[in-house]
């Protein structure tokens, strides 16, 4: 087992990871990478009761995902990378060896200057561009709700083709 | 018992949120039910971040004037967005995991204070969930 999935998605830790993934994976930990949340230990508090028991949670900004993630990758349990928005995925990607092989875009819902790509895909210019440098570096970038569902090419999320 | 003190109080007492349409979809239960759905206010949060969430359910607390919220999910976005209002209102409530006998309990409850009643309805719903029949042989 390793790092099953890479996964941006601006609600973090919810019932579509937890349960929706959790469930088919066997899901074991889930690897919350965001700046704000790792320093943060209520909000932590808050993200470790919504999930089961059985199931550890890891807080950590980027640069610290970064030196432990082989720690991950290595582990024998199945665990779950998650980043709520795309730069911090694309800070991610930058800054490990050896590279991500695929990135899943979960939800990125609306807001101002985003507009909406598949039922829960809104992107703004800026971060339709970032999904394209992140798969200039060879990282498959698609997107998919839930493990049922069609896994959306990055050209057809981008055009819309899906919606 | 007259017509006057058998009536509901006018106005939503709670905030019913969920995944899809469960919250219509329970409210619209108690309504059938009781006559009393009025008494909870659903909120959809379809193509909603958490951060949103919890700016949409906060407006929708302070516009009703209530300080009770019932969500589906310990784990759902709305619970997430829920428990960051609590951290600065003290007074609110929240109750995850809701299910209908839950809110029945609650709009018949209407005597009690509105967290009151979500104490004792988060209680009865507990108490009301059973398993019947395949048991191993």
């Amino acid at each position: 087992m390793t790092l099953e999935l890479f996964r941006i998605d601006d609600r973090l830790i919810h019932g579509q990871v937890v349960v929706g993934w959790g469930q088919p994976l066997d899901l074991k930990f889930i690897v919350l990478v965001d700046d704000s949340v790792a320093s943060s230990d209520w909000e932590q508090e808050l993200y470790r009761m919504g999930v089961p028991p059985e199931m550890d949670v890891y807080f950590h900004d980027v640069g610290t995902a970064a030196e432990r993630i082989a720690k991950y990758r290595a582990d024998h349990r199945a665990g779950l990378l998650l980043t709520g928005d795309i730069a911090t995925m694309q800070r991610l990607a930058e800054s490990v060896a050896p590279p991500l092989d695929a990135v899943n875009v979960g939800g990125i819902h609306s807001r101002p200057g985003r507009v909406q790509r598949l039922r829960y895909v809104f992107l703004s210019v800026e971060e339709a561009a970032e999904l394209r440098a992140l798969a200039a570096r060879g990282v498959k970038v698609t997107a998919q709700d839930l493990p049922g569902a069609r896994c959306v090419p990055l050209e057809d999320l981008l055009n819309g083709s899906d919606m | 018992m007259s017509s006057e003190t058998a009536s509901a109080p006018v106005g939503p007492r709670a905030i019913v949120a969920g995944h899809g349409d469960f919250a219509a979809g329970l409210i619209s239960a108690v309504e059938q039910i009781t006559g009393r759905g009025a008494m909870l206010l659903p909120v959809a949060v379809k193509q909603l971040g958490v951060q949103d969430i919890e700016t949409l359910l906060r407006k929708e607390m302070l516009a009703a004037g209530v300080r009770v919220i019932f969500t589906d999910l310990q784990a759902g976005s709305c619970t997430m967005a829920s428990r960051k209002i609590l951290r600065g209102m003290d007074d609110v409530v929240l109750v995850a995991g809701v299910n209908l006998p839950t809110l029945l309990d609650f709009v018949f409850a209407d005597t009690l204070p509105p967290a009151v009643a979500a104490r004792h309805a988060a209680e009865r719903g507990k108490a009301s969930i059973i398993a019947v029949g395949g048991a191993p042989k």
